[in-house]
């Protein structure tokens, strides 16, 4: 029995597929950049990508939401001339992991609901992905089984897992069968390539288990109580508000939009470039009030916005899993330890 | 990284000139702007526009004129950053950006066929006067009208001529108090919460419109439910730094809400309880 939608990759073969694909258009994947770092950057070669990787530094929001890009240019010297424009860049990212897969597929819900962000979707077009499936944990920081994204759940062209001397690839779209056609290394899978994933993916379940002592169909009602938390107090202690944790979110996505004019004084842009909530001035207004004056309520609304806020309007977590913003906190805030801090300020929620 | 000029872009800017401006306090200015072509702007009272500044920036401001004016609308700019204080500079002729309008306004088809107190309490009669205007343009529509209005000094007083218009109509009740005044002052002195109690008003189908500096929004709405106006009918406008309008840049979001989008206006008893709004 023969499964079509399911295609194998030689390891001998993954320099090759990776130097083809490269030139057939660019390609982008994590690369090491010393201990315990990745990045997404541009590759050519298959010994450049690091296969086995913890989450990079920025996620590949970074290709989705840039964080600058120009949305008009105007000329204001004689008469206003003002041009709305996107700005795009055609690539395939490879090795997406599947917190990651989670935060694109937040983003698109962001930028597809009505007003639709037309700068967001154009570029989004132009980008294939190449998942990369995680067999086991990638540090302490993570949480996917939480948020169930430690297993694939769509959003991808091409799947990729390893299975030893092979990856097997997942054929979800169009993109994916044309990366697979074109590139010429691929043979159908067989059904033991189909055992191996599946028992690959029974240990994985056997391994992953909720990382934290809250089941996630209670954590709406948690947050619902959790508002005046002590919790929130003591993270006002730790956070420096450097906004670091928002920077590598894979879906915060607040932006502020800014002008700029050339020297001639004539012709510039109006740009958007990330923001953060946890900034001091962001939810000031000009008169001098602050909204989120405290460093508490710039936290909780943080935390709000990845397990409460979106419930109600995208009936989903903003939250991957992927565990960056623990990793890159220089206070140790780590969210695992704050949802079972508000877990037990309640015992009742507690699993 | 390629770049396309897109025609379906939203943050396409239309172009507007500004036909007459007129300084009305030293940091308060209006702005009377019409759109390129004739266009008529659709909009209702309590919504607000991007206005931009090319080079400068772009900001949030609520549109002060009624939409029972046709052909051109008002802003009242108050100079109070970067880019407002470089817009006091435009004059009658200078060409400006705007787009919009954005945000749900004051609910007319509720308020029609009801008694309106309006409360303003400085800048916040900016917006306010875009629902006194239309209802005064459709004055059968509404019953009583009362507008209550606070200042810090004279100096502060915006629209002066009309505030004197509206004093003198028989069909409005106006009154007015100043947080300070020089000796000659003949009117109310004192915060706006003391006009409150002395205004005769049938609660049942008396609606309360309230905007105001954030810290006046606790006492007046204490004052009016002392005065059984049910929470249901009061509803107050709320001032955040919106980037961009559309519910996307979490600049003015109040817990699940965004100001942009699911306000400014909004429903007393639906936020009266949220944390990060009022409190």
């Amino acid at each position: 029995m023969k499964d079509i939608q399911y295609m194998i990759l030689s390891k001998d073969n993954f320099d090759a597929f990776i130097s083809r694909l490269s030139k057939l258009q660019k390609l982008v994947a994590p690369v090491a950049k010393g201990y315990d770092n990745y990045a997404f950057e541009e590759v050519t070669s298959g010994d450049q990508i690091a296969v086995k990787y913890i989450p990079t530094v920025l996620p590949p929001k970074k290709y989705f939401l840039p964080q600058r890009e120009t949305l008009l240019e105007y000329n204001v010297g004689k008469g206003l001339e003002v041009r709305p424009v996107a700005e795009y860049e055609k690539m395939a990212i490879f090795g997406v992991h599947t917190c990651d897969l989670a935060g694109i597929q937040c983003l698109n819900m962001v930028f597809s609901i009505r007003p639709r962000d037309y700068n967001y979707l154009i570029r989004k077009r132009k980008l294939d992905i190449i998942g990369l499936e995680c067999n086991e944990y990638c540090d302490k920081h993570a949480s996917c089984c939480l948020v169930s994204s430690h297993l694939p759940n769509g959003g991808y062209d091409l799947f990729f897992t390893d299975l030893g001397d092979y990856f097997i690839a997942h054929v979800n779209t169009q993109v994916g069968e044309n990366i697979v056609e074109s590139t010429k290394y691929f043979t159908q899978a067989e059904s033991l390539h189909l055992e191996a994933l599946k028992d690959m993916r029974e240990k994985k379940r056997a391994a992953f288990k909720n990382e934290v002592s809250i089941e996630p169909a209670f954590i709406p009602e948690m947050f619902d109580r959790s508002f005046d938390s002590k919790v929130w107090k003591e993270l006002e202690e730790r956070c420096l508000a450097c906004g670091n944790c928002t920077n590598v979110c894979p879906t915060c996505y607040c932006f502020d939009i800014l002008d700029e004019m050339e020297l001639d004084l004539r012709t510039g842009r109006r740009y958007r470039q990330w923001d953060s909530c946890q900034l001091e001035p962001f939810a000031k207004v000009a008169g001098g009030e602050n909204f989120r004056k405290e460093r508490s309520a710039r936290q909780r609304h943080r935390y709000y916005r990845k397990f409460r806020y979106p419930v109600v309007k995208f009936a989903r977590f903003f939250c991957t899993g992927c565990g960056r913003c623990s990793r890159t906190c220089m206070a140790e805030i780590n969210l695992k330890e704050t949802l079972n801090a508000l877990a037990m300020d309640g015992s009742e929620w507690k699993k | 990284m390629e770049k396309v000029v897109i025609k379906e872009s939203n943050y396409r800017i239309r172009k507007a000139k500004i036909l007459r401006t007129k300084q009305l306090t030293a940091h308060e200015k209006l702005f009377e702007i019409a759109l390129e072509g004739g266009e008529t702007l659709d909009y209702e009272p309590g919504q607000f526009m991007m206005v931009s500044l090319f080079g400068v920036g772009e900001v949030p401001i609520s549109i002060s004129s009624s939409p029972t004016k046709s052909g051109s609308f008002e802003i009242c700019v108050r100079a109070v950053g970067k880019v407002t204080s470089a817009m006091h500079r435009l004059e009658a002729g200078d060409e400006a950006g705007i787009r919009g309008p954005y945000g749900k306004g004051f609910p007319i088809r509720i308020l029609e066929g009801n008694d309106l107190l309006i409360i303003a309490g400085g800048l916040g009669i900016a917006p306010l006067r875009s629902l006194i205007k239309y209802a005064l343009d459709n004055r059968r529509d509404f019953g009583k009208v009362h507008i209550l209005l606070g200042c810090k000094t004279i100096q502060d007083m915006l629209f002066v001529d009309e505030l004197d218009q509206w004093s003198k109509r028989m069909d409005v009740h106006y009154e007015c108090t100043l947080d300070r005044a020089a000796p000659d002052w003949v009117g109310h002195v004192g915060q706006i919460t003391t006009l409150i109690p002395g205004v005769h008003i049938e609660t049942e189908r008396t609606f309360a419109v309230v905007v105001g500096p954030p810290i006046m929004y606790r006492f007046v709405i204490k004052e009016l439910l002392e005065k059984n106006i049910r929470e249901r009918q009061i509803f107050v406008s709320f001032e955040r730094h919106m980037k961009c309008g559309m519910g996307k840049c979490g600049r003015c979001q109040i817990q699940s809400l965004y100001c942009c989008q699911d306000g400014p206006v909004f429903n007393y008893a639906e936020i009266k309880n949220m944390k990060e709004a009022l409190q």
